[in-house]
């Protein structure tokens, strides 16, 4: 491989194999980019490697809830055939473009490769508990596949669960099968006006504790919003016992289009576009609302999501206050802080996933460093 | 012992073997070692009972801490550990060699905290299933996955074969429902994976661990997610005159955006031995499903309104509801008997095969001609919505060669579940049940990688050796461990 090559772009898996093995016998760094929406990556040293021609849906069966398609398929044309059979992406994948400035089209693989999970995580999981099986090449180039298309599979070790979320450090997704739900049939949103963090979250753990399958929790500029999803009767149902559950708050409802467009900015943590730094903290919702003052007092600003399991903080602090505060804090948008973007973890386990990577990526030409290791 | 050959034990490992029960005696407390061969007798196997193998030593621990301490001493020492909870596994994942030490979770048995607040509960591993949705009832809430073992099997196990049950169609299995795990790996260090807030940035260790079998390290506490009960329950039965018209009809079902928390399936065979044995009424024809619905008695009836306008189209010889708590019993008591009644018609092995839910019709057939094939008999009782198969062939263990036979025929059920797009293990587990028919599944590099992430957490190999992995593919790995 001659090193005047400025991008390179696999138009199948058996390129893509070449292309990999070549890299690791000459020890040369890729930067791997799906529909390019992540410009977060581009400190990343390193060819890039663009797989978004690996694209294309294999099979589609809604009867069995699922679907197989190509790393590189755009997500929006997934979203839609799934759409025109009443069906979804139930872990709906954040679209994090207006957020990181990207201009690519998110692709299925990305949203893999970053366990890209979206507000309905409290009810059905996240984009990990979504995948069935995937395909990837890993470093030396060796095609390889774990799990199947069936929606229980325990046939030897889970290296699905293990490379979602891996960010292509440990391979380069070429094919994935993921579990499609019914979108539900109705849907309406309960919106808690004029509180503040602590009353949110005290909100949020009385609705999730009932049975009314509450499918989103999330706070915004003095707002705790719930939304319930189902059959047209049950969610009139579900509104009614929780608006007399919460009787002593004034409560706005949303219809169903309102929630669509409501949830689809919460989502997209579209609030928070611009360029400031923006960190997302994983938290236990009990501790957040202790969090969310010290957060307040760096100056920024605070929203919540997954009944306050997720704070998405936005504004300035140098990394290591904002990890004394929270130490599952990942920095999503630099806006100049430097440092880890992931949190620091135990030393057993970054030897783990280091010694993992080696298995993985001998010659450690998989997006070097994207996970700071 | 039968067709699924173990390695022969290392002689120089018995021949320590009084030094290795001493040194474990030495850093744990006096009633925690087992050598006696009378009580290591009651660990020779699991649920998988043609294949027996007392223990060299069995260790018994009351926590993490003194996991880690038999850990060290068995990795020092170079034995073998074979973890095990209830032993209740089908597949043999529990099977003990001669040559190594059994590490059980009989007493890690504490509930360490229940937190609704934030829907996470944090147990000892060795707990039951069972005994975990106990303790979370009267708090109005549960944990989902329920595998039909629940009164004995422990979370461990569960944790350990990623165990899933008939609610899965709606809640998912462990996986899905495991927050966090404190682990001893082989070093004896002791690890927390994941914990009770949601999710982490790095790798994803935990999806890695569960559905392990016992291959990277020994689970000793769990944190677990835990969800609010529904308000009500109701299943419907219906039954149809063929298995095609069944398996149209859970597809449509799923399709319709109904999604029910089971959807369980039983075919002709089972359904006269559990007639025979349960009187359960139900009706005579080829197929029965039952499907169980949750919510509000309002929410129930509009979705058990919907089930019944998808089956009518399908004209189904009987759809009966149930309007009270006995109904649903009487609904349920077939289907719970159902092992039962088949052991009563003589031995059975029980499969575990997962196949795409389109494919059920064809394979059900298929296995019907297989059963010819073989001379065997074959029930069907399973899991539909997910596809998630169970055959019971039908043997008698006390004529030579009929085990044999049985194994073959279910060898055969098993490649075909991989060949109509399927898989060869939908919850039970590989174990050594299924370890030599891996390769039908996964080429050999796809298998090379799993065994260099077992090789990863367990460079020495000594974690449940023999399982999982078929041994030509091992071999390479466990004489490098060794050397
Ligand atoms: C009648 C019957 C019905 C069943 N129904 C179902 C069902 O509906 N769904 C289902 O999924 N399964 C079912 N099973 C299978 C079995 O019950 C499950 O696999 C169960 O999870 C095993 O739990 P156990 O505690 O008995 O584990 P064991 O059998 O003791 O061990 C199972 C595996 O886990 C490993 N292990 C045990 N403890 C640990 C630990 N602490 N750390 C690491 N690894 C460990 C063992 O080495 C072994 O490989 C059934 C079994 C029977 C006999």
């Amino acid at each position: 491989m001659t090193t005047i090559i400025d991008q390179l772009a696999p138009a199948d898996e058996a390129e893509l194999s070449e292309i990999l093995t070549a890299a690791s016998g000459d020890r040369q760094p890729l930067r791997i980019l799906g529909g390019g929406t992540r410009t977060e990556t581009a400190h990343i040293a390193g060819t890039p490697l663009d797989v978004s021609a690996i694209s294309g849906v294999v099979t589609y069966e809604p009867g069995e809830m699922t679907l197989i398609a190509r790393a590189g398929t755009p997500l929006p044309e997934i979203e839609a055939m799934l759409e025109a059979e009443g069906q979804s992406l139930a872990f709906e994948p954040p679209d994090l473009r207006g957020v990181l400035g990207g201009r690519g089209i998110p692709t299925i693989g990305g949203a893999i490769a970053a366990n890209a999970s979206g507000p309905r995580r409290i009810r059905t999981g996240a984009c990990r508990d979504h995948l069935l099986g995937l395909r990837f090449v890993d470093g030396p180039g060796r095609i390889l596949r774990n799990g199947g298309r069936v929606m229980k599979n325990v046939t030897g070790l889970d290296l699905s669960r293990l490379l979602c979320g891996s960010h292509g450090t440990l391979g380069v997704l070429t094919e994935v099968a993921i579990k499609t739900l019914p979108h539900a049939q109705a849907r309406a949103t309960l919106g808690f006006h004029g509180i503040d963090e602590l009353r949110a979250l005290g909100i949020f753990s009385k609705a999730l504790a009932t049975p009314y399958e509450v499918s989103g929790a999330a706070f915004l500029d003095g707002t705790a919003w719930l939304r319930i999803e189902g059959l047209p009767p049950q969610v009139e149902y579900r509104q009614q016992r929780l608006l007399e559950m919460f009787g002593a708050h004034d409560i706005q409802t949303l219809d169903g289009a309102a929630t669509r467009e409501l949830w689809r900015g919460l989502r997209d943590v579209a609030h928070f576009a611009g360029d400031l730094p923006l960190w997302r903290i994983l938290v236990k919702p009990t501790d957040a609302a202790a969090i969310v003052a010290r957060l307040h007092d760096l100056g920024g600003q605070v929203s919540l999501d997954w009944g306050g399991g997720l704070i998405w903080y936005c504004g300035p602090g140098e990394a290591s206050s904002l990890r004394q505060i929270a130490p599952h804090a990942t920095l999503v948008r630099r806006g100049g802080v430097p440092g880890p973007a992931f949190p620091p973890e135990a030393p057993a386990i970054t030897r783990l996933s280091q010694e993992l990577r080696r298995r993985f990526d001998p010659a450690g030409i998989l997006n070097p460093g994207l996970m700071d290791s | 012992m039968s067709g699924i050959i173990m390695p022969q034990p290392d002689s120089t490992i018995l021949a320590r073997a009084a030094q290795i029960v001493a040194a474990l005696r030495e850093v744990l407390p006096e009633d925690t070692v087992i050598s006696d061969g009378n009580e290591t007798r009651a660990y020779e196997c699991d649920a998988l009972t043609a294949y027996r193998c007392p223990p060299l030593a069995v260790v018994l621990p009351r926590s993490t801490a003194e996991v880690a301490a038999a850990m060290r001493v068995c990795s020092d020492m170079g034995v073998p550990v074979v973890p095990r909870g209830a032993g209740t596994s089908l597949a043999g994942g529990a099977l003990p060699t001669a040559d190594c030490v059994v590490i059980g979770t009989a007493r890690l048995r504490d509930v360490l905290e229940i937190d609704t607040d934030n829907r996470f509960m944090r147990v000892q591993t060795g707990v039951t299933n069972l005994s975990v949705s106990e303790v979370l009832a009267p708090h109005g809430f549960f944990y989902a996955p329920d595998p039909s073992s629940q009164l004995a099997c422990t979370i461990a196990g569960n944790i350990a074969m990623n165990s899933g049950g008939a609610h899965c169609l709606k809640y998912g299995v462990t996986t899905n429902n495991l927050m966090g795990a404190t682990v001893v790996l082989t070093s004896g260090e002791i690890v927390e994976f994941g914990g009770p807030q949601a999710g982490a940035a790095g790798l994803d260790l935990l999806g890695l661990l569960c559905g392990s079998e016992g291959q990277l390290g020994i689970v000793t506490e769990a944190v677990l997610r835990i969800l609010p009960r529904p308000e009500g329950a109701r299943p419907v039965l219906i039954g149809f005159d063929s298995a095609e018209v069944a398996g149209e009809c859970v597809a449509r079902i799923i399709r319709s955006g109904v999604l029910p928390v089971a959807i369980e399936y039983m075919d002709e065979p089972c359904l006269r031995a559990v007639e025979n044995f349960a009187k359960a009424g139900y009706p005579d024809c080829p197929a029965v499903l039952i499907v169980e619905v949750e919510g509000s008695p309002d929410e129930i009836a509009v979705q058990i309104a919907h089930i019944r306008e998808i089956a009518d189209a399908l004209n189904p010889v009987e759809f009966r509801e149930s309007r009270n708590a006995d109904d649903a019993l009487a609904i349920w008591k077939g289907r719970k008997s159902a092992f039962g009644a088949m052991g009563r018609l003589g031995d059975y092995i029980c499969l575990d095969g997962t196949v795409p839910v389109g494919q059920l019709p064809h394979t059900l057939r298929r296995i019907g001609e297989l059963s010819k094939e073989h001379g065997l008999e074959v029930a069907n009782v399973f899991h539909a919505g997910d596809g998630n198969m169970h055959p019971l062939i039908l043997f008698n263990a006390n004529e030579p060669g009929q085990l044999e036979r049985a194994e073959a025929f279910g060898a055969d059920i098993l490649r075909l579940c991989v060949e109509v797009g399927g898989c060869l293990t939908g919850e039970h587990g590989v174990g050594i049940e299924k370890r030599d028919l891996m390769t039908a599944q996964y080429d050999p590099d796809d298998l090379a990688i799993q065994m260099e992430v077992k090789d990863v957490f367990d460079p020495a190999w000594l974690l449940n050796p023999a399982k999982v992995f078929p041994l030509e593919s091992s071999a390479r790995y466990r004489q490098r461990a060794a050397e």
